[in-house]
């Protein structure tokens, strides 16, 4: 096990699947009567959050907390950042704390990175600008490998706004690892540049893009990125892009319909799909607490 | 690891854990709010032996658990290798039932105390008692078992591997030796 998770590289197979198995044990946890465990008592976890996240964040303090651990919250538009201190600072500062494990969420790529080279723990990464959302990865994964029991050979369509997603870019790389088919589906204009590094089908006809699927994601318009015309409006793109009852028809007949949150309904999802029997949306939230534990679990030191 | 000798084999195990199968009968006067709860991975086996012998001798089903006891080990922050979770499976409401909590062997009594916490979490249990295939003294916490297999004196370099057909193929009770590199 590598000292810090900051891309799904940083994960073999094996660990892969150890912190799938053993999330199952932190599931059972949580329909306990009393769900906390005494594993992480005396350790201290910082949730460094130098960009706004609701689920994320609350997953990852929940999780802590059902672990008995000490949780620093840490969030940047309250912090010294407004009197321009630096990020570097800001970590020596909580370093000095004594936290054992990091959990670091920027819009910029690479924070988790500097953060790792100037601490002695272990650094979460809860998502750096476009590029990696590890721990939403894993949570993918585990409710995919749960419903099905196994991940080779699936077809998982994926549906959105690839371009601002870090989402994206962390479930094609472990569901990559773990053999399963990826098509992506978006728009021309949120279709990444490098997009033949990605290793996957890609469409542009979404009718196309779900056939056969066993799986289907999709990812959260990122209105608060898309000011530079890039789709001409919401409508547009859901009548082209959006996850309707009659697309949704054209997949296999248990298809698994997932979304990492928060859903905008009637932009890249309707209400009737979100709401349906084939949505585990929900659930995605539950075993993203069980995940997290059990990636706390591997990762935090002696 | 060294095997020195075979101390049961299957036939004292099967009547030690028939006799230990009675004596839950008789202390507990019948069988009504028991539950018998094995510990991973030895005491699953085990228990499953009790849980028979109770059932063919009172007629009745007895309730069945198996607890992981891994996340409330005292030891985890001096493990280099983290030990693997397994899943606790208590389905069933353990406030008011006697728990008979199964092992396959008592040594420092750390295992029986993780277990006893982890149970509190699932509510307030009667009573819980303890039985072991096997005690081998050494107790580093005032534990005790209510019903024990076999009492073994024994060294603390000296290791009592406990085999069930389950997990190792074979029922066998062996002392063995640790051996130092």
């Amino acid at each position: 096990m590598k000292k810090h998770l900051i891309t799904i590289d940083d994960l073999t197979k094996n660990e892969i699947m150890s912190i799938m198995e053993q999330g199952k044990a932190f599931k059972e946890i949580l329909s306990r009567p009393i769900k906390k465990i005494p594993t992480l008592r005396g350790k201290t976890i910082g949730l460094l959050f130098f960009e706004p996240s609701t689920r994320t964040k609350l997953s990852f303090e929940l999780a802590a907390k059902r672990m008995s651990a000490d949780v620093l919250n840490f969030s940047a538009s309250t912090s010294s950042l407004k009197k321009k201190e630096s990020i570097k600072d800001t970590i020596m500062t909580l370093e000095a704390m004594k936290i054992d494990i990091y959990v670091v969420r920027h819009g910029f790529p690479g924070v988790p990175y500097i953060v790792a080279n100037n601490i002695k723990g272990s650094v979460i990464n809860a998502g750096d600008g476009a590029h990696s959302h590890p721990t939403q990865a894993l949570l993918d994964l585990y409710t995919i490998w749960e419903k099905f029991g196994e991940l080779k050979g699936l077809n998982v369509t994926i549906v959105g706004d690839v371009k601002y997603s870090r989402v994206v870019r962390s479930d094609i790389n472990i569901l990559n690892k773990m053999g399963a088919n990826v098509t992506l589906c978006t728009p021309k204009t949120l279709l990444p540049r490098t997009i033949e590094k990605f290793n996957v089908k890609y469409t542009f006809n979404l009718k196309e893009a779900v056939k056969n699927a066993d799986v289907i994601i999709g990812l959260r318009m990122q209105k608060e990125r898309q000011d530079s015309g890039l789709i001409p409006d919401e409508v547009e793109f859901n009548h082209f892009f959006g996850l309707k009852p009659e697309i949704v028809a054209n997949a296999r007949k248990n298809v698994l319909i997932m979304h990492p949150g928060p859903i905008n309904r009637g932009v890249e999802i309707d209400g009737e799909v979100a709401d349906s029997e084939n949505s585990v949306i929900n659930e995605q939230v539950t075993n993203g607490l069980a995940v997290r534990m059990s990636i706390f679990y591997h990762f935090v030191e002696g | 690891m060294k095997q020195k000798s075979k101390i049961m084999v299957k036939e004292d195990i099967f009547r030690s854990l028939k006799r230990i199968a009675h004596e839950i009968i008789e202390f507990n006067k019948g069988i009504k709010d028991i539950a018998i709860l094995g510990i991973r991975r030895r005491g699953v086996p085990l228990g499953d032996v009790i849980r028979e012998e109770i059932e063919k001798t009172e007629g009745k089903k007895v309730t069945f658990g198996i607890i992981d006891i891994t996340l409330y080990r005292d030891d985890l922050s001096t493990l280099s290798d983290k030990p693997k979770v397994n899943s606790t499976e208590i389905d069933f409401n353990v406030t008011g039932k006697n728990i008979i909590l199964i092992d396959d062997v008592l040594y420092t009594g750390r295992t029986i105390r993780a277990a006893l916490d982890e149970i509190m979490d699932y509510g307030r249990p009667k009573s819980i008692q303890v039985a072991v295939l096997v005690d081998r003294g050494h107790r580093e916490l005032p534990v005790m078992a209510n019903y024990i297999g076999k009492s073994i004196p024994t060294k603390k370099n000296e290791v009592i591997e406990v085999k069930t057909e389950e997990t190792d193929g074979i029922w066998e009770v062996w002392i063995a030796e640790k051996i130092k590199k």
